[in-house]
């Protein structure tokens, strides 16, 4: 393949594979079995989307990925960008970003639940994927093995099968080497991310594994969904470990020397100055987005139930984001049709943060968003949002009285 | 005028040479920047407000999530990036940015930690083919 026998697309990936590898000191490659990759045009771009429609000018043998390869979300639901303001300029781009991918035999999933929806991987299993949410839940609660991936890293092992063996490939970079104890049990669903927020501020670098101990019981997928995106989110970390839930860690001394660790206690008191920092009550909102990561049916039928009898304020908008498999079902089951009763909106196969978040809220005046979710509210300020952070049924409360209750 | 040499990793990119703006914060092209305008926006960011464009960018580590890598091409096509950027330590996405960038970027500093290694306003040259920085600086001592 790097001497261009496989085509251009495949040398492209090979010598894209090997800088990284040597970056890494990688000594070889690992095969992968399956490839997630970002595709969303607000972080490809016009030179991003011109890179993918040269690889797709190829022919089909020499342009197609060898392993199955799907997608994180995407930036237009092209049902709704209209009504939230997004441009024609960016539906275009989009489009032709899903044609170029599609000609690679990429399956636009569009989700960064896949572990959730799609195909949940097996401890062991070697993986490019991207979207860092999906790469910390897939390495710590179900065992498998994947570094970051970025979208050009992920369609480099996409189109050859493998990746440069380094980082959490190798076992030696799994042990922990910070942790924490934890003394305050999470209740819900932003408080799992905000204990995520919480050790995730704590890391130094992508190389820091956190291991968790006081969890007396088994937190369910999406408590864990919510504190993995934020440990990633607030780290930038890709694993790490609970004793006596994650399958690496039955016991602490399985991941670590416990006497050369020492404990950092996380109480009470840290989850009460952490929600303290977002919002504050009386607030106008602007915007309540349930999304980051997107909603599984559960969270859409929680939400549809707590919207039950009750109307959005008219200067609030709320959004529900989610995956295309769980809209679809969202859909059947009702569930989509109670929260749009409601005045909310359900949008599917985008995440807001990658929707052009910047654009929509100059667009739309939007500037206080409230959400459950700790990852969404560590990245949107950067977009010119004032965020604010509750749980699920006081964001309701907060949508229904226009402000923060 | 006193020039200095620092090693680091082997990186990725081409040979540069710029003006250094550098911070002991982290970096993340989705979090932390208008990359419109080409200024850090993350009002908590200890370079809000600052430019961005053409410098050497010294900052601690990468943070937050996989869209930098995509990111800095982009950026690099409309020709408002950085010429380079040297962490403490960085994460595969950014690396795997630099890459397909085609912009410079290293880590893994011998003399130790390089955001006080390096000054702002620190003439820098950077060579990732052979991990080497040098850094020429107006400053006594």
């Amino acid at each position: 393949m790097l001497n261009g026998d496989g085509g251009y697309p495949r040398q492209w990936a090979m010598e894209h594979m090997i800088q990284v590898g040597n970056f890494f000191d990688a000594e070889d490659f690992v095969e992968v079995s399956q490839a997630h990759m970002m595709a969303d045009t607000e972080s490809l771009g016009i030179a991003g989307v011109e890179f993918v429609e040269k690889l797709a000018s190829y022919a089909k043998q020499e342009r197609t990925v060898q392993i199955p390869m799907i997608t994180d979300p995407r930036g237009i639901d092209f049902d709704h960008y209209k009504a939230l303001n997004q441009t024609d300029e960016m539906a275009n781009l989009e489009r032709r970003a899903i044609d170029a991918f599609q000609s690679l035999g990429i399956l636009m999933t569009d989700t960064c639940i896949n572990y959730q929806t799609i195909m949940p991987p097996v401890r062991g299993e070697h993986l490019a994927y991207g979207d860092t949410g999906v790469v910390i839940y897939c390495n710590s609660v179900l065992g498998a093995y994947s570094n970051f991936e970025g979208g050009p890293s992920a369609l480099a092992a996409g189109l050859t099968g493998r990746a440069p063996r380094y980082g959490m490939h190798l076992d030696h970079n799994r042990r922990a080497t910070l942790r924490f104890s934890v003394e305050y049990l999470p209740d819900n669903l932003v408080e799992w991310g905000a204990l995520g927020a919480l050790i995730g501020k704590h890391t130094g670098s992508y190389w820091d594994v956190p291991v968790i101990e006081g969890i007396d019981r088994a937190p369910g997928s999406d408590d864990l969904k919510h504190m993995g995106a934020a440990i990633a989110s607030f780290g930038s970390v890709p694993l790490f470990h609970m004793v006596g839930v994650t399958p690496e860690a039955p016991s602490l001394s399985a991941v670590c020397d416990p006497e050369e660790l020492p404990r950092k206690v996380i109480a009470a008191s840290d989850f009460e100055s952490f929600f303290g920092s977002y919002g504050g009550k009386g607030d106008k909102v602007d915007v309540v987005v349930f999304s980051a990561p997107q909603l599984s049916i559960i969270e859409m039928s929680e939400l549809a139930s707590l919207l039950e009898g009750k109307k959005i304020h008219p200067d609030t908008t709320l959004l529900a984001v989610t995956s295309p498999a769980v809209a679809a079902d969202a859909r059947r089951l009702g569930i989509s049709s109670r929260i749009e009763n409601s005045g909310g909106k359900v949008l599917q196969g985008m995440c807001f943060y990658q929707s052009y978040a910047r654009e929509m809220g100059e667009a739309n005046g939007w500037s206080t968003l409230l959400s459950n979710s700790a990852k969404l509210v560590n990245i949107i300020g950067g977009y010119g949002y004032k965020p604010a952070l509750a749980t699920m049924k006081s964001c309701v409360e907060s949508a229904v009285a226009g402000e923060i209750v | 005028m006193t020039t200095r040499l620092l090693k680091c990793h082997v990186g990725v990119g081409p040979r540069v040479t710029g003006e250094a703006l550098v911070t002991d914060d982290n970096f993340s092209a989705r979090y932390d920047l208008d990359r419109i305008k080409g200024i850090f926006s993350r009002p908590q960011h200890k370079l809000a407000g600052e430019s961005y464009v053409d410098k050497i960018l010294v900052v601690n580590t990468a943070k937050g999530g996989v869209a930098s890598a995509w990111m800095l091409h982009e950026m690099r096509s409309r020709g408002i990036a950085p010429k380079a950027i040297l962490f403490n330590r960085v994460n595969p996405i950014l690396a795997q940015g630099g890459a397909l960038a085609n912009m410079a970027l290293c880590d893994r500093f011998e003399d130790g930690d390089v955001t006080t290694l390096i000054q702002t306003g620190d003439i820098v040259t950077v060579d990732p083919a052979i991990g080497e920085v040098s850094v020429s600086t107006n400053r006594e001592g």
